[in-house]
Parts: structure tokens; sequence; C-alpha cells
């Protein structure tokens, strides 16, 4: 992964501040999505065409375009008008965009750029227009290497989202996930990553053992995952940049269930001895592990709260699988979850308010959330089998995974990348080479 | 009259049980509350010495018919002496990944420590869990389901 060299310059900007008309509610559901017109990028004379891999991007403008709209159709918050009725050409309106004429055609927002592209330098600018208001209330360019063009696409995505949401974007992410093909009984399982809109597929291990439930570090390029490598299950660390893989520790038997905490310090995960699976951290530098739960039941699927303070697990202590919470030391156990059926796969939101979970009831299989303290449990999705939701990094979007039935030669058998708004609304297939399961979200890569 | 009516009655009874009978050979095996029974999928590590028992949704302890079985292999074990085994421990597919793997390492463990009670040691007997990551049916039914909550005790080579 070559590392994405980012100049950002902050254009002249007008009014940058000022009260603008158009706004984007997220706090309902996404019933009315905004109308925006993404205007494609006026490519400037004397670009070159981009060669990537075997394939040659001739207009480039009009790909990054073509990238923000359905970034922005799959986040449900808005709407990007058909281009046909595009009333403007891209420079003139890059400059001076004719808001009466936009108006006609009812977008409430206009994105307009330009691009420049030479052997080595993609340059582009953009600017986002508040059609109502008649005005600019945002404007950036950016120069990178040309075969990052995309990341572009998704870093204008992102900020436009910012301007008119308030909130910070989550399309300069990507998730790491297993890929998943064979027979049922015996699946081959690699470690797969792609950009968060399904492009740029690269697969991390050859399928040869089975790898299962990788996870982000929230502040670098390393995933934490379980392999049966040399059929011993156990909890690795990948860098993905530099591809070198260790085991974490040196543990007796079976670890799993890894996640990062929040400052990428420390690895948390269960550790299964005798016919007990218990909760133990290992601290990466310094190699320091500590047990943090110590009872005869199963213990398992920790995750910590965004500031670091609290872990939340699972637990049958109680004869059935629950949600817990605790302080990060261990002490302090609280059992959350009360309601009818098991819950499974607790996951704390980056926003710190809320709790995604797997929760099982008569036969059913729902995605929910629910407050740190048990409350507020809401339902957004219920099926025959899904689970392992993972948020995006802004709290907003649950990705996870769901399976179908089949009959006794697998038939029927499908395991699938789904998301979710946290309302509930816009739930969405994310489209994978393979089948697949277990996907983890990436925290923003550029910051 | 009557005599036919009682007759005709009889005949339902019977070809009702007939039906049953049948209908449970068919779908092939049997579960006893949600413990499978049947023996489609065992196979033998010698004569008379099943290679796996079942477990009831969520469980890991061991019925009559799993005791049964374990003391036939750890009287296997017993004679032969170079033998060493991997219990594989397994869960169905209506759990959460993480928790089935919990699971699948707890069922491998009651069998290994029930083996051990009848004196094989425990340096024989090794232990993975698989979760649900390796059914033996495919099914997305209750039977199938029973028949992938198992341990297998696979012989090492």
């Amino acid at each position: 992964m070559n590392r994405l060299i980012l100049i950002i310059t902050f254009l002249f900007t007008f009014n940058s501040t000022a009260f603008s008309l158009v706004e984007v509610d997220i706090t309902r559901g996404n019933l009315e999505p905004l109308p925006i017109a993404v205007s494609p990028l006026y490519v400037e004379p004397g670009s070159k065409d981009i060669k990537q891999n075997e394939k040659i991007i001739k207009n480039v403008g009009d790909e990054i375009s073509k990238v923000i709209e359905v970034n922005f159709r799959r986040s449900g918050l808005f709407n990007p008008l058909k281009k046909e009725s595009f009333v403007q050409n891209p420079d003139i309106a890059h400059v001076k965009p004719r808001f009466e004429d936009w108006r006609l055609i009812k977008t409430q927002a206009l994105i307009t750029g330009k691009v420049l592209v030479t052997d080595d330098k993609i340059r582009v600018e953009f600017r986002l227009w508040d059609v109502i208001a008649a005005k600019e209330i945002l404007a950036l360019a950016f120069s990178t290497t040309p075969n990052n063009w995309r990341r572009v696409a998704h870093i204008i995505s992102d900020k436009v989202y910012q301007r008119l949401t308030g909130e910070e974007g989550y399309f300069d992410t990507r998730i790491i996930y297993v890929s998943e093909t064979g027979e049922k009984t015996q699946r081959y399982k690699k470690l797969a990553i792609m950009d968060q809109d399904g492009a740029n597929v690269k697969y991390l291990t050859l399928g040869n053992e089975l790898v299962l439930t990788p996870r982000f570090s929230p502040k670098n390029q390393l995933v934490t995952y379980m392999s049966y490598f040399r059929n011993l299950p156990r909890v690795y660390l990948l860098d993905i940049e530099t591809g070198v893989q260790e085991v974490v520790g040196d543990f007796p038997g079976m670890t799993f269930a890894p996640r990062f905490s929040p400052d990428g310090k420390k690895i948390i995960m269960s550790f299964a001895k005798n016919g007990n699976s218990d909760i133990y951290t290992m601290h990466l530098e310094t190699r320091e592990v500590e047990k943090i739960t110590e009872h005869t039941s199963i213990d398992t699927s920790p995750s910590y709260s965004p500031d670091g303070k609290y872990i939340c697990f699972n637990s049958d202590r109680s004869g059935l699988q629950q949600i817990y919470v605790m302080r990060s030391d261990g002490s302090n156990v609280k059992r959350i979850t009360f309601g009818k059926g098991l819950y499974g796969t607790p996951v704390w939101s980056p926003r710190g308010d809320l709790i995604a979970f797997t929760k099982v009831h008569r036969g059913k299989f729902f995605i929910g959330v629910m407050r740190p303290d048990g409350s507020g449990e809401r339902l957004l999705t219920e099926n025959f089998y899904q689970e392992a939701p993972s948020w995006s990094p802004n709290g907003r979007v649950l990705i996870f995974y769901r399976e179908t039935k089949s009959d006794s030669e697998g038939k029927g058998f499908s395991a699938k990348l789904w998301s979710i708004d946290l309302t509930g609304y816009n739930e969405r297939l994310i489209k994978t080479e393979t089948d697949g399961s277990d996907p983890s979200w990436s925290s923003l890569l550029s910051k | 009259m009557k005599f036919n009516i009682n007759l005709k009655n009889t005949l339902i009874v019977i070809l009702a049980s007939l039906a049953l009978t049948a209908c449970a050979t068919q779908k092939s095996g049997k579960m006893t509350s949600d413990i499978y029974t049947g023996s489609d999928t065992v196979e033998y590590l010698a004569t008379g010495v099943k290679d796996r028992v079942f477990f009831a949704t969520n469980k890991s302890t061991l019925t009559t018919a799993a005791r049964d079985s374990l003391r036939k292999q750890a009287a296997w074990m017993r004679k032969k002496s170079k033998v060493s085994v991997t219990v594989e421990g397994h869960a169905d597919e209506r759990g959460t990944r993480e928790y089935n793997l919990a699971l699948g390492e707890k069922r491998a463990n009651s069998v290994k420590d029930y083996l051990m009670t009848y004196g094989i040691s425990g340096n024989r007997i090794s232990v993975v869990s698989y979760g649900k990551e390796r059914p033996v049916n495919s099914g997305s039914t209750p039977l199938a389901w029973s028949q992938n909550r198992r341990s297998v005790t696979v012989k090492v080579d």
C-alpha cells in the first residue's frame, strides 16, 4: 500500500463560516434525502490519461464525480441528481454557477471542480455551493499521485458530508473482511481488504489455513485476527503495509476474539484453557499480559469503550449468553442485557454513546443497539442469521454479515456483507467478488 | 358392521404408526429433545468404538449415551497405549462465531476430562475447537444442527 501523499490547500472561500441554508437532518431517518448535483469535474487542457493496472482512465473528472455520487447515494442522506438534467458546463459552473438554473432542477447543493493530471501528479480542486442561498460554502484543493484518484473522490465526499451534516464522514476508509469460497462443510477463508465502496479488493492470505475475525487498529495499519496456522488457533497481528505477521503472545491454548484498545497499544482477547474462556490483554510493546476476567463460564467478545475506561463483553455466567460491562481492570462487572433471548458480539460505538450487538430470539437473529447501561434497546434488522456488527468510524453506520439457509447439500448457502444506518433505515448489500463475513471498518485514512 | 368400523380404526392406527416410523428413518436419524441420537454421521475408531458424541444446544454436558461412547473410547485407548488423539469440539451455525469457538473448546474439554477419569493420560489427548466452522451436515434444520453439535475424537498419527 503506497502511502497517500496529500496536500490540501484551502482555497479562498467567501463567507465560509457564515450561516448557510442547506443542512441535512441526520437525527431522523433518511426519509427525504437532500437533492445534490455533482457536476463532472472539468479536466483541464493538457491533462494526461491515468494508467491504472490494465485500465486507462481518460476522463478522471467524470470518474471522480461518479464515485462521489455512489458514496452519497449509499449514505441514504443524499439524492444525487441525474447528470442529463444538468444545465451548465462543468468549467463555467466551477467558476460561477447560474444558481437560478440549478434551482430549476430542484437541487439544493452543487459540487463543481477541476482536475489537472500530469505524469506524476493529480491536482484536484472542488467547490461546494449552496444553491438556495446562492453562495460558495466550501472550497479545497488536493495534490497526490494519479493512482490515488479514488481516494481524492472519497476525501471530497467526506468534506462535503461533514460540511452538510456537521459530522465527520466515513468514505475515505477501508474494510477488512474474510473472503469465503467452497463447500459449507469445508470453507476456504482468506483475509481480504477493500475500499469502503467495494473497490480495490486485495487478498492478504492464501487460504491455506482458516482465518477469522480480522479487526483494524483504530490508530494505524495493523490488523489483529485469528488463524488456524499449523492447526493451532491463535490471535495474530498483521501489518498490512509490510505484510509481516506475528502471533500475539505465548499462550498454551486457543486465543480468539481479538480487538485493539482505543490507543492501539493493547490487544484484548479471549484465552481458552481447560474448557474455560477468560478475557486477557497483551501490551504490544512491553508484551505484558494481564488477566481481566476470572470466571468459570465463557467470557468472550470483549470491546473497549472509546475512552478506554470500560470493556463490554459476552458471558454465559448467568446460564445463557448475555452482555456485561466492567471497568477496564476487570472490576465492577455489571450485566446490562435483561431482554428476552440471547445477546452476543457487543461492540462499543466510536462515539461512546451506544453498544451494538447481535440478539438471538425465537430462532431469529437481530442486529441492535443500546445504551451502555442496557437501556434504550433498538433492534435495527431481523434475519435468519446475521451477526458481528462493526461501526463506521463516525458511529453512523453498522456493517455486519448475513448467512442464508441451505439444504443438506449446502445449496442455498451464502454469506454476504451488509450495512445499515443507525436509524434502522438504508439497509444495503455490499457487493464482494466472493462470499464474505466478519467485516471490520477502519478509521478515516486521512484526518 | 361394527366389526368393520373397529377394523378400520385399527388399520388407520397401524398405517399412521407405519408412516411415523417411515418418517423417522427417512429423515435419517433421531433426536431426543435436541440431542442427536442417530448414527448417520458417526465413524468408528475401531469395531464398536464411535468417534463422536453429541450435545444439546449451548451445552457441553455429556449425556448418558455420550459417556457410554467415551468409556469405549477410553477402553480402546488403554489397549492401544501408543495412540494419541485430538478431540475436536464443534458447534452448530445458530450461535455467534466467537461464542461458538469458546463452546467448542468447552465441549472438547469435557470429553478430554471424561477420558482422563477413565485412566487416559492428558498427554495423549489434545483438544481443538472449530466453533461453527466445520459442520458435518450443511442443512439448516434442527436435525442437521444436532449432528453438528458434536465432539469428534481423531487418531493422531
